[in-house]
């Protein structure tokens, strides 16, 4: 089937209409939510399937030639996020029918969240440069609409926040599409690569270099990278969990993926902006660890881990060699699970506890034992201990480190594991160890069915680790796509 | 002409990073509406200022302007619309709850709420 | 809340009100070989209503138009999901529209697209937002 590609897009995009229909239903919304999601989920699993067999998809959509129309691209890599997307997308929406409140879901919130469904695959799919414009807005507008939803004082003052940054990095956005344009008239992202690819045989002229920082400004605020992600620990604490789930686990790494396109598919000519890729990585990761640490408060903390995950991908990225893209993509996957998993369980501890900060809670685990240890898996997977996922991706990426003979940042990301396992292992020390108290929200939370979600989650991401051997020739296509443009541009343009 | 447009632009841009720079919200929106009517400006420019015939196919003329620029400038005009709109929205809102219009005062710690 | 009482833009508007709907009706459909389409030809039918909201209050405009726009917005997005996804049932690439030459009594020789089924979608999408902004400010005050 020729659309096949498209369908991740468009499911969420026909449920999400439907839906508006139904606000005033909320069974029917969650009925029709959960089977949309299915339907998403399997997929983006055919599309996997059909990219393993028959090598990169393309779909030119509306029936024009390649480089003219929009063009819509599957490669293993988006693929494989496609289909982590929309299974995070799955566990949050049953997160959501416990937690969530029925405000929310009579003003539209199951229409928006489809809709940022439909912007984040769109984005991981999309071919065109400016058509991932067009999905970056499409992901952008609800996630506003996201956070503000509910209307509570906070959520306004960060929301006015967000939407500011988001918008002046759109604008930014446009004009470095403008400026991409004007250097070699053209949009689809194949023919942007060949065409640099020619003039770039001595060297890639200085305007292109421009280009390059311009997109990892773009790019790195959406993806809080080191000096652009001031406005991601305010904005994220606003929102209810399992839109901070999806925020966390989904729209970074948009950012991340959009660095990562642009940079292996158009910039590779250029090592130096590379190395200013690799810096700016590991200064997240410190800088990260050291909000990670210095935090009280649960959310807080796993909001910083955020961003030392995103130094750790962009830093295996960035040495750009076999092993370490590998790792990058291995790694990516591993923290969109973990990030949704851990962002739902600090849900499910607010919810029992009514506070996020760490000094009010205490010995959770004498009456929530199940909360507790998959807490503990969770961390332990974040900080990349065996056999659990984290630890695959960060190894490789290591070690990759080490063959490009970047051996400082190698070492920091070692140690920078070592201090993230520090973070989360005090908000389990001194969280779920100690003395029981008793909390006044306690009676209301429907702890064991809101720990259904987490729990999918964690052994999904167990599963994901343990299972590696057998994941990894899927990974390595990615890996192989993104080291090797030609394989793409050849797919796209059919030359 | 496209030296003239580029100091249109950079005046733009000026004009938009100082209202931006300011405290007053309704000014905030305002600066980034002018954000992205250079945005839309700059993609014109870089297009290329020909002057020829529509870009129709199969036609006769000489020349043709290139679409491609319109098509973009097109998109991000309505993209554009519906986020300030939302923006002037939210701004109103942001301004019944929180009674300010001035962003000094949405400063807070999370521990305010 | 009808405070004012201004009679000459009253009348006026009564009169301007089905010239503007009619323009906006034939831009729309003029777009399709010249400039319009379903984005202008829906802004100005939402700028004629927000003319009426301007005259008269959003009660009075809400009994001449009991129209639930936040439900346009979504029949546009389905009207223009579905036309673009019935390419999928040919299987088209996602977008591809149908065009041909139509002779009909009265009118004459048509080109009919289903493209412009798709710019009605866009059309009712764009009305529908656009009063739902306008709506969503003016309503409380």
């Amino acid at each position: 089937m020729t659309n096949l590609i498209i369908l991740p897009i468009l499911i969420p995009l026909f449920t999400g209409a439907i839906l508006i229909f139904l606000n005033k239903r909320i069974i029917a919304q969650r009925v029709v939510a959960t089977i949309s999601s299915i339907c998403s989920v399997i997929a983006a699993w055919l599309v996997i399937q059909k990219v393993r067999t028959e090598g990169v998809q393309s779909l030119n959509v509306s029936s024009w030639d390649a480089p003219f129309g929009i063009t819509l691209v599957s490669d293993m890599f988006s693929a494989l996020l496609v289909f982590t997307t929309s299974i995070v997308a799955f566990v949050c929406l049953l997160y959501s029918f416990k937690s969530i409140g029925q405000e929310h879901e009579k003003y539209y919130y199951y229409a928006v969240y489809n809709f940022l469904i439909v912007g984040v695959n769109g984005a991981f799919t999309t071919g065109d440069i400016f058509n991932l414009f067009v999905f970056f807005e499409v992901m952008l507008m609800s996630s506003y609409v996201l956070l503000v939803l509910g209307g509570t004082k906070i959520q306004l003052r960060e929301s006015i926040k967000y939407l500011l940054v988001n918008v002046i990095s759109s604008a930014l956005f446009v004009i470095a599409v403008a400026y991409l344009y004007s250097v070699v008239g053209t949009l689809n992202m194949a023919h942007i690569s060949s065409r640099i690819h020619e003039i770039s045989i001595n060297g890639m002229p200085g305007i292109l270099t421009v280009i390059a920082v311009m997109f990892l400004i773009v790019f790195g605020l959406k993806g809080a990278i080191f000096p652009l992600y001031f406005w991601m620990p305010g904005s994220y604490y606003a929102p209810p969990a399992p839109v901070l789930a999806l925020f966390g686990a989904l729209l970074t790494k948009v950012g991340v993926y959009s660095i990562t396109r642009t940079y292996t598919l158009f910039f590779y000519h250029d090592m130096e902006t590379f190395g200013l890729l690799s810096i700016l990585a590991i200064l997240s990761i410190i800088f990260g660890v050291i909000g990670a640490i210095a935090y009280w408060d649960i959310k807080n903390i796993i909001i910083y881990n955020i961003i030392v995950a995103v130094g750790v991908i962009l830093y295996g990225v960035s040495i750009l060699n076999t092993t370490s893209i590998t790792g990058a993509v291995y790694y990516l996957i591993h923290d969109m699970l973990i990030k949704a998993a851990l962002f739902l369980l600090v849900g499910v501890v607010i919810s029992i506890t009514g506070t996020s900060n760490l000094k009010n809670i205490s010995g959770l685990i004498n009456r929530y034992p199940g909360l507790g240890w998959t807490f503990f898996i969770a961390a332990l997977a974040l900080a990349g201990i065996p056999p659990l996922s984290g630890f695959v991706g960060k190894l490789l990426i290591v070690q990759g480190g080490f063959e490009g003979e970047s051996l400082i940042g190698a070492f920091i990301v070692l140690m920078s594991s070592l201090l993230v396992l520090f973070s989360v292992m005090k908000i389990f020390i001194n969280g779920f160890w100690g003395k029981d108290r008793t909390y006044r929200e306690e009676e209301e939370a429907p702890v064991k069915r809101l720990l259904i979600a987490p729990v999918i989650l964690v052994v999904i991401s167990a599963l994901y680790g343990i299972g590696s051997e057998s994941i990894l020739p899927y990974i390595s296509q990615a890996a192989d796509t993104l080291l090797d443009p030609d394989i793409y541009i050849n797919a796209v343009l059919k030359e | 002409m496209e030296i003239v447009m580029a100091f249109v632009i950079g005046i733009l841009f000026m004009t938009a990073t100082y209202l931006m720079l300011s405290k007053s919200l309704l000014r905030i929106i305002v600066g980034t509406g002018l954000l992205s009517h250079g945005a839309h400006l700059l993609i014109l420019t870089m297009g290329g200022l020909k002057r020829g015939a529509a870009p129709i196919l199969g036609g006769n003329a000489e020349s043709y302007t290139d679409p491609l620029p319109q098509a973009l400038i097109l998109t991000a005009i309505v993209i554009s619309f519906g986020v300030t709109a939302f923006f002037l929205v939210l701004a109103y809102r942001a301004y019944q709850e929180l009674g300010t219009d001035n962003v000094e005062e949405m400063r807070g710690t999370q521990k305010d709420d | 809340m009808r405070n004012t009482n201004n009679i000459i833009l009253e009348t006026a508007v009564k009169v301007l009100l089905f010239f503007i709907a009619l323009y906006s009706v034939y831009i729309f459909t003029a777009g399709h070989y010249y400039p319009g389409g379903g984005f202008i030809g829906g802004l100005m039918t939402a700028g004629a209503i927000v003319l009426l909201l301007i005259t008269y209050d959003i009660k009075t405009v809400v009994g001449i138009l009991p129209v639930n726009f936040r439900i346009l917005t979504a029949i546009g997005l389905l009207f223009a999901i579905g036309t673009s996804a019935g390419s999928l049932i040919f299987d088209a690439p996602f977008l591809t529209h149908a065009f041909g030459d139509v002779h009909l009594p009265i009118l004459g020789d048509l080109s009919l697209h289903t493209a412009t089924l798709f710019d009605l979608g866009v059309y009712f999408v764009v009305v529908g937002v656009t009063m739902t902004i306008i709506q969503t400010i003016g309503e409380d005050e």
